[in-house]
């Protein structure tokens, strides 16, 4: 089979980019998404071409790394695979296919297909984590979590990170990627005496980043590669409500060495 | 010649840990935040570590070329974590990881290493649960564990098929937390090109940043790598596309010893090769062969028949039958080999003969398809994208492919290297799984050197080094690695040849598989040598790399990997080819167990087992690098002494 790829070409943030033609050479229905580009990459290296940006990295669907709209759809046709994960035989021979970018004003972009996603790790460095110093740990079963609980919180956790929520809304929103998080630690009995600081830290720290705000499509559910719920974000919603109620904690008065 | 000293310490095999942790000199509180680290990789490994490092007050400087530390490629790994806790009363102990462990290695290990492991297995799991990782539970709420290949106990803790995944986003979300309270300063999107060494020892590094192109230099009072194994030098494995060996490498050539670089793992359970076209093999968990059999026809005039169209007594469950006792769960190198066997004696399924089965249906019927779907969902799930083919009705085909390396650069019982000051960490080193690894042993040495092994033994170096005496970066050697980086790329870009830099690459891998692959000979390996050494002069010839230094440019990344993927493709050869013995995955042709051999008449082991050379090759090969990649390494050995264990004939029947 053979398609012709309309791929966003932009060299950098401060040139302008324009989508470019680009015909595949002769394609095998059993390669994935990714392998037809490096075919085409190989073909246009050979030309003395550049070749294509774009992300990528494990190749099986759980780093994150890739991104892409593939025909206006982040990472492609199928409902919860990633674009590395997608296959040619989900195309016809002679089909064209459009290659955009991650678009969010909050995902600036690096070259061709390539967006910073930065941001993500900045509104982790806001609250994603539980304070546990290595060796503090006290022995693992000593706190029981039922097993629906950890299964739901592992239904959160398994987020890849990669910002096809953001893609995929029309507001740029983050609200699905803030709100795994928040629920898988939010969920653990571990994640209980930072809960209502961490919502209230990554939600103001994601609505600095210049993500917009959330209307309740679901779009972001329908293109989330882990079919993450949309529910978790009324889990976030609550946990940050609950954070506004409570206020912050006051300031000890005094303090130092007794 | 260096001398490699393991620096293992005195006394009784389980107090050594203990002793030695009280023997390292400490560093006052006032002190440690005087001193620079800069750890490079951001995995399990290089995650734990640097978050541990800042909460002991140490300044840490963290590297990856990685958009964030969260894509490293721990995040891939699917089935678990050991750990000894006994939890399922089976009879596990820390001494029976650490004898599984250093049997499954096939007495290739350092035996204090493997004990330390184990021990502080147990920890690791505390501190993962108490991060919040969601692992499988019971309904109870405790602790839910799977069983593992090399093993009799269950002792594998597990969150679904994505358990690297929650580790590392553990230990990212460690890290994060350093971070963001200043003890952490990440760099992102930023490539280690050279070591810097100062008067003998590791004082800096030079980095490119992958957005900007921009070459910068930074100074440490020590240097910790944790940059992952070296698979990708067959360009065809279940690595990440990314991965590479270049830090290491670039330290090598700076004077650090490369341990065992022809140990190398090649798992049983991948989804078989379809085309010239492929960039990626994917792994299918080794927790399937839990509840999964593995067979191929008998008669290989079956092999094109649907597997429903071949009876029960056609098969032949050929693990079962020549591993009675593990069976299904021998060690990764074990079942290979065996898959291997069976395909060149013409009886592997699928297209190009290369797979074999493994099947489902018992489970299936023992257990219903909802319990199957709730433990291997995702993969299954991930075998059909890939293959178009319903492994709940069909069973899955499967074949070997490169997963893990074993060797990696030389440390002491420290985790340093030769080079004072350099300690490596992870796949990275060479030290814990000896010539083969057991399933689930990965994720628990990253955590183990990141966590606990790394953060207690770097003050013992640390505290040499007078605080706040670190070298600054207008330092000579400064000046002569940043020229050395900036010429590299300079050759890389001016060379104006015909062929990419992706070409070579296929053709290392090609070359790498056929001579240094699931078997090695001596001919086989001299062929492979000359060959590397051609493809090297070939590739400064003839590479073309588009593009500009200063700008985004993934040729130019690429090309320089490859570059140092070659020379280290011919340096795996020369040590397979020294290593006149077979143990765990290197396989040597001519060193395998025959029918006349007492150990197989005695039913231990069956004929084309490896057969390990005790008397002459119980040592790890530290290689030194010879100055320049035309000149012949110089082969440093440290003597394998076992005080406590009895190096056996490993057998799984």
């Amino acid at each position: 089979m053979k398609v012709t790829l309309k791929v966003w070409r932009q060299k950098n943030r401060s040139t302008p980019g324009a989508f470019k033609t680009h015909e595949t050479p002769e394609l095998n229905v059993n390669m994935s998404f990714l392998e037809m580009l490096d075919v085409v990459n190989e073909q246009l290296a050979n030309r003395g071409e550049e070749p294509i940006a774009f992300d990528h990295d494990c190749r099986e669907g759980i780093c994150g790394t890739c991104s892409l709209v593939i025909d206006g759809k982040p990472h492609g046709p199928h409902k919860g695979i990633t674009t590395c994960q997608t296959y040619m035989r989900t195309f016809n021979d002679g089909d064209e296919i459009v290659i955009e970018p991650f678009r969010a004003k909050a995902f600036p972009l690096i070259k061709d297909l390539v967006v910073d996603r930065k941001a993500f790790d900045r509104i982790q460095h806001a609250g994603g984590y539980i304070t546990v110093r290595t060796g503090a740990a006290p022995d693992a079963n000593s706190v029981p979590v039922p097993k629906q609980t950890a299964d739901f919180a592992m239904d959160a956790a398994q987020c890849i990170g990669c910002g096809a929520c953001v893609a995929a809304c029309k507001n740029a929103s983050a609200m699905l990627f803030v709100a795994a998080k928040i629920s898988h630690l939010g969920l653990m009995p571990q994640g209980q005496p930072e809960r209502y600081r961490r919502a209230k830290g990554m939600v103001d720290q994601m609505d600095k980043e210049g993500f917009g705000a959330c209307t309740v499509t679901g779009s972001c559910e329908a293109v989330c590669p882990k079919e993450i719920s949309l529910d978790f974000i009324a889990r976030m919603n609550r946990d940050y409500g609950v954070a506004l109620l409570k206020g912050d904690a006051k300031a000890v008065k005094s303090g130092g060495a007794g | 010649m260096v001398t490699l000293s393991s620096n293992i310490p005195s006394g009784p095999l389980a107090s050594k840990w203990e002793k030695h942790k009280f023997a390292t000199t400490l560093i006052n509180p006032a002190n440690k935040r005087k001193y620079k680290i800069l750890v490079v990789g951001a995995g399990l490994a290089g995650s734990s570590a640097s978050a541990t490092l800042a909460e002991l007050g140490f300044e840490v400087h963290n590297f990856v070329f990685h958009d964030s530390p969260r894509r490293a490629h721990s995040v891939a790994a699917q089935g678990g974590i050991n750990a000894a806790k006994n939890y399922q009363n089976d009879g596990d102990s820390v001494h029976r990881l650490f004898y599984d462990t250093i049997k499954g290695g096939d007495f290739r290990a350092r035996e204090a290493n493997v004990y330390r492991l184990a021990e502080v297995s147990l920890n690791i799991i505390d501190q993962c649960a108490a991060q919040g990782v969601p692992f499988a539970r019971e309904y109870g709420g405790l602790l839910d564990n799977r069983s593992f290949g090399g093993a009799q106990v269950s002792r594998t803790f597990y969150a679904r098929g994505q358990t690297g995944q929650q580790l590392l986003l553990g230990a990212y979300s460690a890290l994060n937390r350093n971070i963001a309270n200043g003890g952490v300063k990440s760099f992102t999107h930023s490539e280690m090109l050279d070591l810097v060494v100062v008067d003998g020892h590791a004082k800096g590094i030079v980095v490119r940043n992958l957005q900007t192109g921009e070459i910068t230099r930074h100074n440490g009072d020590a240097v910790v790598l944790a940059t992952g194994g070296y698979g990708n030098v067959y360009n065809l494995s279940t690595y990440a596309r990314g991965a590479n060996v270049t830090a290491s490498w670039r330290a090598y050539k700076r004077g650090a010893c490369f341990g065992n670089p022809c140990y190398t793992q090649i798992h049983p359970t991948c989804i078989p090769v379809s085309g010239d076209y492929q960039a990626k093999l994917t792994l299918m968990s080794e927790s399937l062969r839990n509840d999964g059999r593995v067979w191929v026809p008998k008669r290989k005039e079956d092999r094109a028949k649907r597997p429903a169209d071949i009876a029960e007594g056609e098969r032949d469950y050929y693990l079962e039958r020549m591993y009675s006792a593990f069976g299904n769960l021998a060690p990764r190198d074990v079942a290979s080999r065996a898959a291997k066997t069976v395909c060149d004696e013409g009886r592997g399924v699928g297209e190009t003969g290369l797979g074999v089965y493994l099947d489902f249906s018992a489970a299936i019927q023992r257990l219903g398809e909802g319990k199957v779907r709730e433990r291997y969902g995702n993969l299954f799930a991930m075998y059909h994208e890939i293959t178009n083919e319903n492994a709940y009705q069909t069973p899955m085909r499967i074949y070997p492919a490169v997963h893990y390396t074993m060797g990696g650069l030389w440390v002491d019982y420290n985790l340093m290297s030769n080079i004072p000051g350099l300690f490596v960490l992870g796949e990275a080193n060479f030290s814990d799984h000896g010539a083969n690894r057991l399933g689930a042993s990965a994720l628990m040495q990253g955590l183990s050197d990141g966590y606990f092994v790394l953060p207690a033994t770097i003050s013992g170096y640390l505290a040499s080094q007078n605080p706040g005496k670190r070298p600054a970066t207008d330092n000579d050697a400064f000046k002569e690695a940043e020229e050395n980086v900036q010429a590299i790329t300079k050759r890389l870009l001016g060379n104006k040849g015909k062929r990419t830099p992706y070409s070579f690459h296929m053709e290392l891998g090609k070359l790498v598989w056929e001579h240094c692959g699931m078997a090695r000979t001596a001919a086989g390996l001299t062929q492979g040598i000359k060959a590397i050494s051609a493809l090297r002069e070939a590739y400064w010839k003839e590479v073309n790399v588009l593009g500009e230094s200063n700008d985004w440019n993934q040729s130019l990344e690429r090309a320089g990997r490859i570059a140092d993927f070659i020379e280290l493709g011919e340096l795996m050869c020369r040590d397979a080819l020294m290593r006149e013995e077979s143990c765990g995955g290197h396989f040597r042709e001519e060193y395998q167990y025959t029918p006349e051999d007492p150990e197989t008449k005695a039913g231990l082991v069956n004929p084309g087992d490896v057969k390990r050379r005790d008397d002459q090759f119980a040592f790890v090969a530290g290689w030194e690098y010879g100055g320049a990649p035309d000149k012949a390494p110089v082969l440093n050995k440290e003597p394998l002494v076992y005080e406590e264990v009895h190096m056996s004939t490993r057998s799984y029947k």
